[in-house]
């Protein structure tokens, strides 16, 4: 089962390292322009898209470091390997696959998951998708999941006209970052009315040191079609940093309907810099399900503008943090539009000295009238050494909004514990239920498998949790 | 074999107070207790000494079931030897449903921890039971699917205390103060559920300060607290003359 593994109640099973001598190319360490041309170079890019990733670096030099969310001074640019290509292309079936890299994926369970309950897979080693694949009958509807080069090749027009519309790349020193080194990741078009009922699921796999990876998605939600997709995340072990930045776009027309959950799992020395956002028009309906479990540092805050009347948009997060973890994590809700609804859930756990933060912004534009939005942050403090703040902005100019906004902050009592104990259940399933029950608006969200091994991590992660 | 709770010169303190000073009673399965005592005569002190929570300091005396102390036994262990307490304060667990909680307890209550784990009955058996519970308690099956004490009436809360005690099925269950906060009708209602579970089977102590809910269950013994120790014992008439009377008198005749 891919979640088991994704989410394995044993980390040392993602804890494994394949060779890199097999490697179809690994560039230097460190980034130049060199580089950058050297990445389009090796995927056949347009002119126009070699401009954009040299612009895009120009901007990354020009931006400073963000002097706010996490403590960043650890991470060398220059000690990072920003494009690594395990294997030629992406293969369409896992036989193709190089047979260590399929061997990874394998342990990792994702072919099996995919033949239970998954439409399209889509799985990145490194730099580079190395599997996709769709269910027939979404590629029959004109349904499109690929990774970004094929997509480009192939829908050449599709692809431009959406890419770096929603995040361009002087968004942030990140998402510029992305957009010069950018590769893998997903394209994915659903047409108008298309209905794709069993998510898509993409996995990302760091194996190397000192491995930059910087994936880049793009989700269009056709008018009146649904898609929910998901992303896992996991890498083995080193005590060097890994970097991440990925930058995700969505787009839900009129009437769609843009589910987008990820369980990132990736192991401490990760740092998780990611930039996400949607637009959602008239009616539609975009939903961010985020977990934040692994990473040395992550800083998140997926966005969704509400662009036309009637969308409704909700994110729901879960961050942990344990021994020397930050997870400076939120949401931001921009409402430009009439008769629009967000709403935001943020439940943290915070364990041995980890420390989480919400950090959200709610704007809410002129002319956007009888505005609605609700945030809602909860955050578990389960010792004394841990830690966690609230960063809530708010902008309203307008005056028919409602607005509301709750936070809390507990630890689990005594009595809480004595209460479910003297029905017969140990100390440490007392203490698992009730931060499994504090976390439950976010896990029932999951499809019931993820649910599962979801709370398997997390108890895992507790452990010992009782002093 | 019939069970039995034997409390034996009971000292108790919190928080270096003492509250419990030297309190004795035994109760045998089938049989119906009421304890009744003013505010600060040390009742809750007493159910909650029993169930073992941990604020509780233990001086002198012992506490035992079937002739096993229960003094070094943390409060699931001394669930799943029998023991149960209805709280007068349940609290609230936001995400756990009632019928996950229920089913976690059930299957716990059968281990005994004692050499091999038994296997938990499946999910259909356990589905069983509690509708039967439910139904003999009037109780709507949605109930079930909320979250734990989580925006309970005073009425929901010990309803649902009782249907605990009707699923784990305890030798000896403490309802401490299981009559307070109700109205009459919702008072009604849980005495019902009570008498239900009431039986050979079965030894109740009632932790109460009104004697109210003894209009509706018929206990067999009265006991009266004063001071951390029970200063009388009767039938049900003691109740009556309290109720008449009030505490003053047991006080003054002491």
């Amino acid at each position: 089962m891919a979640i088991r593994e994704i989410l394995s109640d044993d980390s040392s099973k993602y804890d494994f390292k394949d060779s890199t001598d097999t490697y179809v190319y690994r560039g230097k360490k460190g980034l130049s322009i060199e580089i950058v041309e050297e990445i389009s170079r090796r995927k056949n890019e347009p002119e126009w898209l070699t401009k954009f990733r040299l612009q895009s670096y120009a901007h990354f030099l020009k931006r400073p470091m963000p002097n706010w969310g996490g403590n960043l001074s650890r991470v060398d640019f220059d000690e990072i390997y920003y494009y690594a290509k395990p294997s030629d292309k992406a293969e369409k079936t896992w036989e193709e696959v190089p047979e260590n890299i399929r061997n990874t994926f394998d342990r990792l369970g994702i072919p099996e998951a995919e033949k239970k309950f998954l439409a399209g897979v889509g799985a990145q080693y490194e730099s580079e998708v190395v599997y996709h694949s769709l269910a027939k009958d979404l590629e029959e509807k004109g349904v499109l999941f690929l990774d970004p080069d094929t997509a480009l090749r192939e829908h050449p027009d599709i692809f431009r006209k959406y890419f770096a519309t929603i995040i361009p790349p002087e968004d942030n020193k990140f998402a510029a970052l992305n957009s010069a080194v950018f590769s893998g990741g997903s394209f994915i078009y659903v047409p108008k009315g298309v209905k794709v009922e069993m998510p898509l699921q993409a996995y990302f796999r760091i194996n190397a040191q000192n491995i930059g990876q910087f994936e880049r998605t793009l989700i269009i939600a056709d008018e009146g079609s649904e898609v929910h997709y998901i992303e896992g995340c996991t890498a083995p072990v080193y005590s060097s940093e890994s970097l991440h930045s990925a930058v995700v776009e969505l787009i839900a027309m009129k009437g769609a309907h843009l589910r987008y959950t990820t369980i990132q799992n990736w192991s401490k020395d990760v740092y998780n810099l990611v930039t996400k956002r949607a637009y959602a028009y008239e009616n539609a309906n975009v939903e961010w399900i985020d977990a934040n479990i692994g990473s040395s540092l992550t800083m998140k805050y997926p966005s969704i503008y509400l662009l036309g009347r009637g969308a409704k948009a909700e994110t729901i997060s879960v961050a942990y943090a344990g021994r020397g973890q930050h997870q400076d994590a939120g949401a931001k809700m921009v409402h430009l539009a009439p008769d629009t609804t967000s709403r935001i859930t943020s439940k943290s756990v915070s364990k041995d000295g980890g420390r989480t933060s919400y950090r959200g912004q709610l704007h809410v534009g002129k002319g956007a009238s009888n505005v609605k939005s609700y945030v809602r942050c909860d955050a578990l403090l389960l010792d004394e050494e841990s830690k966690t703040d609230t960063y809530p902005y708010i902008e309203v100019g307008e005056d028919s909004a409602t607005i509301t906004h709750e936070a809390t902050v507990g630890k689990i009592g005594e009595d809480q514990i004595f209460y479910l104990m003297s029905r017969g259940l140990t100390e440490v399933d007392a203490f698992n239920m009730i931060v499994m029950g504090f976390l439950e608006p976010f896990t029932k969200e999951l499809p019931m498998v993820y649910a599962v091994e979801m709370n398997r991590l997390l108890q895992l992660e507790m452990e010992g949790a009782i002093g | 074999m019939t069970s039995y709770l034997q409390i034996q010169d009971l000292h108790v303190s919190v928080e270096g107070k003492q509250i419990l000073k030297g309190l004795d009673l035994n109760i045998q399965q089938g049989e119906i207790h009421a304890l009744m005592g003013p505010n600060g005569s040390g009742k809750s002190t007493l159910a909650n000494t029993l169930m073992g929570h941990p604020r509780y300091m233990i001086e002198k005396g012992n506490i035992l079931l079937n002739g096993e102390s229960l003094l070094d036994l943390s409060a699931d262990k001394r669930a799943r030897k029998g023991l149960f307490l209805a709280f007068q304060y349940p609290v609230t667990v936001s995400g756990l449903s009632v019928s996950s909680f229920l089913r976690n307890a059930y299957n716990a209550v059968r281990q005994n921890g004692q050499g091999e784990k038994k296997k938990p009955p499946s999910y259909l058996e356990f589905k069983r039971v509690l509708n039967e519970k439910l139904k003999l308690l009037e109780m709507d099956e949605t109930f079930i699917n909320r979250y734990l004490n989580e925006g309970f009436s005073g009425g929901e809360k010990k309803r649902a205390e009782i249907l605990q005690l009707a699923m784990l099925k305890p030798s000896i269950a403490i309802l401490d103060e299981t009559d307070s906060g109700l109205d009459i009708d919702a008072l009604r209602v849980v005495a019902d559920g009570i008498n239900k579970l009431a039986g050979k089977e079965l030894g109740i102590a009632i932790i109460t300060h009104y004697q109210r809910i003894l209009r509706y269950i018929q206990p067999h013994h009265v006991h009266v607290m004063v001071d951390g120790r029970i200063v009388r014992s009767g039938g049900s008439e003691l109740a009556r003359d309290l109720e008449e009377k009030g505490y003053g008198w047991i006080k003054e005749n002491k």
